[in-house]
């Protein structure tokens, strides 16, 4: 039996996690069809069909579908799961949200944020902040599998031409009312996906001295992260959280300014190719998984390494 | 209202866990074991919509072995009415937790049910949304913000583009962030009084429940370790690592 994938996107386009998901699906079996549920969102069936790794869209339309609401989606899945040995989606909030969910009406045990496919049944994932691995083995008959998606290399997004079928809508579910929704718009690249991601923590000392991040970011046109010290204190927004209950994040260089590295933070970049650690105390924990480690006062670093930064010819975006 | 509040026993968020060398998991004996942090914040929201006088009775709920009960004690001790402590043994999957609880909402029914959005341990952030399918009833997870309205909730989720909001009805199932609150500190004579507080103990097997694991633990095992860097002595010198030796800008 295939896979079924179920797509994240904003009833526009695809969102890019979506290309990391379908790769893991398709090394579960190579016949994947995924299935987009939302509003308007033809145009985001279309570049889901346009995924070399997908052999067939179901796409899903109405009004109640617009929010992503689980509540709404979980039956219109459940349903179509008959079909499917495995149901497979993004481990961000939207498949965090929503594959329990579906996971319970099959009565099936839920393997959550894989890593690694080992076979069809069998999966690894990091438990306890990635401080262990787990080989996990599923014996259910239908498996629900959540994707971590930074752990998967996104698939084609092109050359594809799998048919787009259309499904009726199911019922509205009465008890949840969506209200509003507050994305913060940047320019920069998105923090999951970002080449290079700044973060600040607790020693920045205050939401003010964030703009000194925010210039490195711009410099080098990284994304901004923080820790979750940063957030709680409320120097910047919860979606720059990179931790164990934040974003997972994977660039190439992760330069972490004015943060400790506990546990839990490191839990969330501790995979990053290079790793930056600038702190005026050489013995935060930060340093031990650093590859270049600045014991120094961020408050004086940050305005040198700017200068340092002027002072090349070229900087690789 | 009554509000009924999960909480898990968990080794401690500050410690740094060893994996056993026959690969069986991660050593526990002697490892110092607290509440799952999100699930302190779910009973301290619960406590505050009480203290507002929006709650009558707010009821703590463990399920696992002997020494879980520790968990609904400090519950207990800052602020919970009494306890319910579902005992059972071996691994518990979140698809057998949220069965448990289904049970103990039918007879407790309770109209609002919080717990943390994640448990520490496993990482698996599922049982609200299982037990919330369970019931039929709408979810809020990942809540930062509770408002209490009548009838209903209006939820502030914290999600990956930022804030959403949503207006459930009651009853309802609420998994919660660590934001949403600061959980306060029991004090000495609340402890005392909690010792007081009445616990009642279920044998997971009198509710009927499956709770047999559906997935088999093959093997844990250490992550690769990365292998150590190096300090360098000054801005220029991190800068020219980073061009000439990472490559990286």
């Amino acid at each position: 039996m295939a896979v079924l994938l179920i797509a994240e996107h904003n009833n526009k386009e695809l969102r890019p996690f979506t290309l990391n998901a379908a790769t893991a699906a398709s090394q579960i079996d190579e016949d994947v069809h995924a299935v987009i549920i939302g509003q308007n969102s033809a145009e985001a069936a279309k570049q889901l069909s346009e995924l070399p790794v997908v052999k067939k869209v179901l796409s899903v339309e109405a009004a109640h579908y617009e929010n992503f609401t689980a509540e709404n989606f979980a039956p219109v899945i459940v349903k179509l799961a008959e079909n499917y040995s495995h149901v497979v989606c993004s481990a961000n909030t939207f498949g965090k949200n929503l594959m329990p969910r579906i996971a319970a009406h099959l009565d099936t045990s839920q393997v959550s944020d894989i890593i690694k496919v080992i076979s069809p049944d069998t999966f690894l994932r990091p438990i306890y902040a990635g401080n262990a691995f787990a080989t996990i083995k599923s014996n259910d008959a239908k498996k629900c599998v959540t994707i971590r998606p930074t752990s998967f290399d996104p698939c084609d997004s092109s050359g594809g031409s799998a048919s787009i079928e259309k499904l009726e809508a199911g019922e509205e579910f009465s008890n949840t009312k969506f209200i509003k929704r507050e994305e913060i718009k940047s320019d920069r690249p998105e923090l999951g996906t970002a080449r290079i991601v700044v973060s600040g923590g607790r020693g920045m000392q205050s939401g003010d001295n964030f703009r000194l991040i925010t210039e490195v970011a711009d410099k080098l046109g990284a994304a901004i992260g923080a820790s979750r010290a940063a957030v709680d204190a409320g120097y910047i927004s919860n979606d720059h959280q990179v931790g164990q209950t934040g974003k997972v994040v994977v660039p190439d260089l992760y330069i972490a300014i004015g943060i400790s590295g506990a546990i839990q933070h490191l839990a969330g970049m501790k995979e990053s190719k290079i790793i930056v650690a600038i702190n005026k105390d050489g013995e935060a924990p930060i340093f031990s998984v650093a590859d270049y480690g600045l014991e120094a006062d961020l408050f004086e670093a940050i305005p040198q390494f700017m200068e340092e930064l002027n002072k090349l010819n070229t900087i690789q975006k | 209202m009554k509000i009924l509040v999960a909480v898990k026993r968990v080794i401690d968020y500050n410690v740094q866990i060893r994996v056993k060398e026959d690969g069986s998991g991660v050593v526990t004996d002697n490892v110092k074991m607290s509440t799952n942090p999100p699930d302190d914040n779910a009973i301290e929201e619960a406590v505050k919509i009480k203290e507002l006088g929006k709650a009558t009775e707010v009821v703590a709920i463990t399920v696992g072995e002997e020494k879980a009960q520790e968990t609904v004690r400090k519950a207990l001790a800052v602020g919970a009415d009494r306890g319910i402590h579902v005992k059972v043994d071996g691994i518990l999957e979140p698809l057998a937790v949220s069965k448990i609880l289904q049970k103990v909402v039918d007879k407790e029914k309770p109209d609002l049910v919080f717990m943390g959005k994640q448990a520490i341990d496993d990482d698996c952030n599922q049982t609200g949304q299982m037990l919330s399918a369970l019931l039929n009833w709408p979810q809020a997870t990942f809540a930062s913000k509770i408002d209490v309205k009548e009838n209903k909730l209006e939820v502030t989720r914290e999600i990956d583009e930022g804030l959403e909001t949503i207006e459930i009805n009651i009853p309802a199932i609420v998994t919660c962030d660590l934001r949403l609150n600061e959980p306060r500190y029991a004090s000495l004579p609340n402890i005392m009084k909690a010792k007081k507080k009445p616990i009642e103990e279920i044998a997971a097997s009198d509710l009927g429940v499956d709770v047999s694991p559906r997935l088999e633990q093959l093997k844990v095992e250490e992550p690769p370790k990365r292998k150590a860097g190096i300090k360098v002595a000054n801005v220029a010198e991190l800068v020219q690592k980073l061009k000439n030796e990472a490559k990286v800008i």
